[in-house]
């Protein structure tokens, strides 16, 4: 049996759901600790015990990017691969790939200093969600409802000054019912879906208390999916998509370590076992 | 074992991993645990949260 191997920096819910299906299905599994995990330019895969495929799960995007690159170095098949991770990772990466691919996704506006940004939203017109390009959860995630807000959360960026900070990402607030669907796309397959209902304001992040309600995956979804995963460079995905009132289904955002406990909850399929699985399956190919 | 913030009591399930984080009843502190053996711990101070954290 092939041995799997699951590399995390934090083990949250999904990292102990993986590790018992991996074992549950006879596989020799072992968890990684990322951040005591040392790697340089003479390291060979001979000198670790990454096993026969590995699991990239850390919470760290950063972290588990450059892990995944280190794996790749040393010839360990890994999901999502360094390419797929770093599509899906970096906000305005996934959007431009997303539309080079022809996936319906919300319109977006990159600018790249504080006064291009402001000169997009006076034209353009409010309101517009302002996103960071990297990060998660919902978090820096702003609706900017007029040029008060904006003005504000532009003088907070310019004062924290980090290198992204001066990345504007704006995008169309898409109008849609306060819902979003997050579906889970592994290899050719969305294996499951739900909806992710508000909780009270515009987001509809699980973990800001969004509701799972189970989806059905219909034609339609599946084929968007699929574009997108294609889009990025497929692989493990989890993948949010928003009901235009006009467009039909838009594609906002493509994850890279999906986390699923809230999915898992409705899910018809066990989407840890399909996890392992696809991983092990490709790997030994 | 006690906790090595405020010294509270601090029950770690028997099925906690390496990887999992603890958090102190008492003072809110949280912790990773580092190592186990048996029902020995070691705990280090868990990271915080960082900006490029999540999926």
């Amino acid at each position: 049996m092939p041995k799997v191997r699951i590399v995390f920096d934090r083990v949250r819910l999904e990292e102990k759901m993986l590790e018992e299906k991996a074992v549950e299905l006879g596989h020799d599994t072992k968890m990684i600790d990322a951040k005591i995990t040392n790697v340089s330019t003479e390291s060979k895969r001979s000198d670790f015990d990454f096993g026969d495929v590995v699991l990239e799960r850390c919470v760290s995007y950063f972290r588990g990017l450059h892990f995944t690159a280190c794996l790749e170095f040393l010839g360990v098949p890994v999901f999502n691969k360094f390419e797929v991770a770093n599509n899906c990772g970096n906000k305005m990466i996934t959007s431009l790939l997303l539309k080079k691919h022809n996936v319906p996704t919300p319109k977006t506006y990159f600018s790249f200093s504080s006064e291009s940004a402001v000169e997009v939203l006076d034209k353009e017109g409010y309101p517009l969600v302002i996103k960071p390009i990297i990060g998660s959860w919902g978090r820096g995630v702003v609706l900017l409802k007029d040029r008060d807000t904006a003005d504000a959360i532009i003088e907070v960026r310019e004062l924290n000054d980090g290198p992204l900070d001066r990345i504007y990402y704006l995008q169309e607030a898409v109008k849609r019912p306060p819902r979003d669907i997050r579906a889970i796309a592994v290899g050719d397959q969305v294996i499951a879906a739900m909806y992710r209902t508000s909780s009270g304001g515009f987001k509809t992040n699980i973990a800001l208390g969004g509701e799972p309600v189970p989806c059905e995956i219909t034609k339609e979804l599946e084929d968007i999916c699929m574009k997108a995963s294609e889009a990025v460079g497929g692989g493990i995905l989890g993948i949010d998509i928003m009901e235009d009132e006009k467009r039909g289904l838009v594609v906002h955002e493509v994850n890279n370590t999906v986390e699923f406990k809230g999915l898992a909850k409705v899910a018809k399929r066990n989407i840890p076992r399909e996890m392992i699985e696809y991983a092990v399956r490709s790997a030994v190919k | 074992m006690n906790c090595p913030e405020c010294d509270a009591n601090l029950k770690i399930p028997d099925d906690a991993s390496v990887g999992e984080i603890v958090s102190c009843p008492d003072c809110g502190a949280d912790f990773e645990i580092a190592s186990k053996n048996g029902t020995v711990c070691e705990l280090k101070h868990a990271e915080k949260v960082g900006e490029d954290w999540g999926e």
